[in-house]
């Protein structure tokens, strides 16, 4: 389907052209810039409400489509398009990006211009690359991402901030150069970059094994799984609040999002053949990681490996299908774990995010990560208290919360391919309870810790609106999933079509 | 012959001329018109360009029995290094008054660099080509000297000289063994030879090597780069940036005629030493950039590495590999031009910002020059949108092309190991206090082109296909 307006074009350019405004401004009229950053957001997020009214939820075709030959002497389209899977993370984006502008209000105080212009730089590549249908535009995207987040680490970030800003960006681009190769090889297979293209690319099982290993690299770094996740509690630690929200919310699903869109459907085989592999480091990351967040003192960091267990789910949800369908040969099975995988993206963007917030709210108070230093924040911060417990259930995945709709469906996916795979998954709903539980009471419960604590002022007009905002969202998809489900689901079933079609 | 058939070679008459002319003029003008000469000598550098536009014809002339050759690569190269020999100057101009350099021989030896470099681009015989060579050498070994008050300076000019004396001298060694062989000097016959004569290949192989020797000599290849690092770290920043940009379109020409227009038939011999080469030069380049404080240091070893990947493109021997060569040169020349424009425009008198350190904190100086740097870094550690993403994109598609898979490999984890030194810049602007005195000082039009020079950059990111089709085209 064409739509006569270039919108996607649009929700991409106009907070990068919105961003050299804001540091245009900083110039004239510093004061007005950090409204003109919200304002960008806010118009981004209204421009991208009719992708989700103009939405064709029958079919899992290509929809808002726009191309244009970019680079001929390499057949490279300027090529963007969504479909059930890109259209959620695309709304997770533009509506996160305001609230996190939002976020930094009153708290940046260092050169805010260029901070609010990174998250807009940010904000139009991360569209880009959830809508790119052009192996190298996807790319340049993915790639160019790394720009913003490594400036917005390093400026804005805690004191060991460039060991981890380094870290992160040297990391990410180890595993997206390999992934580089790969689209090389797809585009000398097939004689173009375009990501359509390379689905219906017949390949043999070794060129489809290495393919996918050059993929895995670059997606297992991003999503992180164990054991490449060790840059994410660095990151997360050291970002300013905004960057822990984006960092968790968007960019760690851009690697679910890269399993949908080149690993599962391009090299089928050897997914199948190398499932085993990814639900194994599914697992660790569910269970392993899951202690070592129980061992945390500091609160970001523990949030940081609780989303590693997280993410998980997700890629375990993306990875059983294989033993689903060899078992049972049920699609419905296989759907739910799919639906199940990207239920929990979508849903953990809104929770992690919302943690992050949370203890963004208490360091700015107090200046400390450190859960020793905080007790009885609830009595001093009723308000606060009250989102923050709510988060830390919608976290464990409570029913009601959209934290539960993923989770759950993952777990009677993963039943269906195996008893032990599905208990082994949901010890982690044990301890999630645990870490989570203990960080809220040893932070928020108990007499008041020390003077700093009883100075506390609750949350502000700002801060309640925020947070307010975040858990209406999670609560809404947790009584009432079906709007997303129903996005995805056609996409998913012509997914799950396609990776059971083998390409040998 | 009619003057009429002379005009091919117009660009160099002209620029003989006026470097006669610029000569005499120079004696009779006092230190405080100086001025007058760096006007004169810009004036003729853009007249010499536009001259090497206009012998552009899509035609391949020969003249004067084979030894000179105008072909579209030739043409468009001249007019991009007299372009890089007008920014050079821009570049310079306040540098050298600061510093008491502002001479007429500054600007007459580096229009003797840009003749060596049109001789090198239209050579189409051996001996022509090491004339070339040799105006372009003897003129850049007196300019890293001309701070003569400099210790550093001169000795790393008398390094050069001494290493760059042995490896003419292994040139000429190789261009008398090809002579005996084939009996000529002139590129196509010696390639025709080989086409259709196998014998005397041992000694063949010997002169190659010696030819391969000083090619990688004059490119910066490892293991023969020991001059690189203390050349660019001794010469004034000017120099550098002159010895930075040009002279490498013209080790790319050089090596393509040599090693694809005469020895071609020979590919599969030197394929392997370049293979070597390209190999070293990767790891050596950016291993050794890691260690190194000093910002022009870093790009010296920063460049080994670059040459690394533009010699990918040959042992592709592709057309694809080729044209992505040259994308490759064109780009990673405007990429250096602007690093070393940076480093001029924060040095003050007698200091230099040569230092990384001396970049603490410029984002809060002056914000617009802290983004120009970061967007010449990211583009050379090879980030999109910037060119020198494409520029390694198209190096390892035609390396995979060719089934170097594991070229390709060592490519990209070298790229990332590099990445590293590129982001310690980087933090440095951005992420430290401002420290020392350091601050962009040029005046306007040194400001503008600056900034000309970094947009530009911006924009072959955003539409890389002109100058790529271009590229595809002078090498089709």
């Amino acid at each position: 389907m064409n739509y006569g307006f270039p919108i996607l074009s649009f929700i991409i350019w106009l907070p990068i052209v919105g961003a050299f405004l804001v540091l245009a401004s900083s110039r004239f009229a510093p004061s007005i810039s950090k409204s003109i950053a919200l304002l960008v957001s806010i118009i981004s997020f209204i421009i991208s409400i009719p992708l989700y009214l103009n939405f064709d939820f029958t079919t899992s075709k290509m929809q808002f489509l726009e191309s244009y030959l970019w680079i001929d002497s390499l057949n490279v389209f300027y090529s963007l398009g969504i479909d059930g899977i890109s259209l959620p993370l695309i709304l997770l984006t533009t509506f996160l990006t305001p609230l996190v502008i939002l976020a930094g209000w009153e708290v940046v105080k260092y050169r805010p211009p260029q901070y609010y212009a990174s998250f807009l730089i940010l904000e139009g590549l991360m569209v880009g690359v959830f809508s790119a249908l052009d192996g190298l535009l996807f790319y340049v995207f993915w790639e160019a991402m790394l720009i913003p987040m490594f400036i917005i680490i390093g400026i804005w970030g805690g004191d060991n901030r460039i060991y981890a800003t380094v870290k992160f960006f040297l990391y990410t681009f180890l595993g997206s150069v390999f992934m580089l190769l790969a689209l090389i090889y797809l585009y000398l297979q097939s004689g173009s970059y375009s990501i359509l293209d390379f689905h219906n690319l017949p390949l043999s099982l070794n060129e489809q094994i290495f393919i996918f290993l050059a993929f895995l690299f670059a997606f297992a770094v991003k999503v992180p799984m164990w054991p490449v996740h060790t840059w994410l509690p660095d990151a997360h630690v050291q970002a300013p609040t905004g960057g822990s929200v984006i960092l968790a919310a968007i960019l760690l699903k851009m690697g679910g999002y890269g399993f949908l869109r080149f690993s599962l459907p391009i090299t089928p085989d050897a997914s199948n053949s190398l499932d085993w592999l990814l639900i194994t480091l599914s697992l660790f990351a569910v269970i392993y990681i899951a202690l070592v967040a129980l061992a945390q003192k500091d609160m970001k960091k523990l949030i940081a490996y609780s989303s590693i267990t997280h993410m998980g789910f997700v890629t375990l949800g993306f990875f059983i299908i294989f033993m689903i369908i060899n078992n049972t040969s049920s699609t419905t099975a296989a759907l739910l774990a799919l639906q199940g995988g990207m239920m929990q993206m979508i849903s953990h963007g809104f929770i992690s995010g919302a943690l992050f917030l949370c203890v963004g709210v208490l360091y700015d108070r107090i200046h400390s990560r450190e859960i020793s230093d905080y007790g009885g924040v609830a009595n001093i911060m009723p308000k606060f208290a009250a989102f923050m417990v709510f988060f830390a259930f919608a976290n464990i995945g409570l029913p009601g919360t959209s934290g539960f709709v993923g989770e759950f469906l993952v777990i009677i996916a993963s039943y269906h391919a195996s008893f032990w795979l599905a208990f082994l998954a949901a010890t982690s709903l044990v301890f999630g309870a645990a870490y989570t539980l203990w960080l809220v009471k040893r932070v928020l419960f108990g007499e008041a810790k020390n003077e700093k604590i009883i100075s506390l002022s609750d949350v502000n007009t700002r801060e309640w609106f925020i947070l307010a905002l975040l858990s209406l969202v999670v609560l809404l998809f947790g009584v009432w999933p079906s709007p997303l489900i129903n996005i995805m689901e056609p996409t998913l079933l012509n997914l799950l079509d396609h990776v059971t079609s083998t390409k040998l | 012959m009619t003057l009429y058939s002379l005009f091919p070679i117009a660009p160099e008459i002209f620029l003989i001329s006026s470097i006669c002319l610029l000569l005499v003029l120079d004696v009779f003008i006092s230190d405080s018109q100086r001025i007058i000469t760096y006007w004169a000598s810009v004036i003729a550098v853009i007249i010499t360009a536009l001259l090497s536009l206009l012998t552009f014809n899509h035609d391949i002339t020969i003249l004067f029995s084979g030894s000179v050759i105008i072909d579209p690569i030739s043409s468009l190269l001249k007019t991009f290094s007299s372009l890089l020999i007008v920014i050079c100057f821009i570049y310079s101009k306040e540098y050298l008054i600061k510093n008491n350099l502002f001479k007429g021989e500054f600007f007459i030896l580096s229009l003797f660099t840009l003749l060596g470099i049109f001789v090198m681009t239209s050579s189409h015989n051996l001996l022509i080509l090491y004339l070339g060579l040799e105006i372009l050498a003897l003129s850049l070994y007196t300019l890293i000297a001309f701070n003569r008050d400099s210790a550093v300076a001169t000795e790393s000019a008398i390094k050069y000289f001494v290493l760059g004396a042995i490896a003419s001298g292994t040139l000429l060694y190789g261009i008398s063994f090809i002579y005996g062989i084939t009996g000529s000097i002139q590129f196509d016959l010696i390639s025709n030879y080989y086409l259709s004569n196998n014998s005397n290949l041992g000694i063949s192989l010997l002169a190659l090597a010696f030819i391969l020797v000083a090619v990688a000599f004059k490119f910066g290849a490892a293991p023969f780069h020991m001059w690189l690092p203390d050349v660019y770290q001794g010469s004034s920043a000017p120099v550098t940036l002159l010895i930075g940009t040009a002279p490498k379109v013209a080790a790319f020409v050089i090596t393509w005629r040599l090693l694809v227009d005469a020895l071609g038939p020979l590919f599969m011999y030197w394929k392997e030493i370049v293979f070597f080469l390209i190999v070293l030069s990767l790891l050596i380049g950016n291993l050794a950039a890691i260690a190194q404080t000093n910002l022009k240091r870093m790009l010296a070893y920063s460049t080994i590495s670059h040459v690394g990947y533009i010699l990918m493109g040959f042992v592709a021997l592709s057309e694809g590999g080729l044209s992505a060569s040259l994308f490759y040169v064109v780009v990673y020349t405007l990429t250096a031009a602007l690093a070393f424009g940076m480093i001029i425009i924060l040095s003050t008198k007698n200091k230099e910002a040569q230092n990384i350190e001396d970049f603490s904190g410029l984002n809060e100086k002056s914000p617009w020059f802290a983004f120009m740097l970061l967007i010449a870094m990211f583009s050379m550690a090879g980030v999109p949108p910037f060119p020198g993403f494409y520029a390694k994109l198209l190096v390892l598609s035609s390396v995979i092309d060719a089934g170097m898979l594991w070229l390709a490999i060592i490519g990209i984890i070298t790229a990332v190991i590099g990445a590293f030194y590129y982001l310690r810049v980087i933090w440095f602007m951005y992420f430290n206090k401002p420290k020392g005195k350091f601050t962009p000082n040029g005046d306007t039009v040194f400001n503008y082109s600056l900034s000309i020079n970094a947009v530009a950059l911006v924009v072959i990111g955003f539409l890389p296909s002109y100058l790529l089709n271009l590229c595809n085209y002078l090498l089709s």
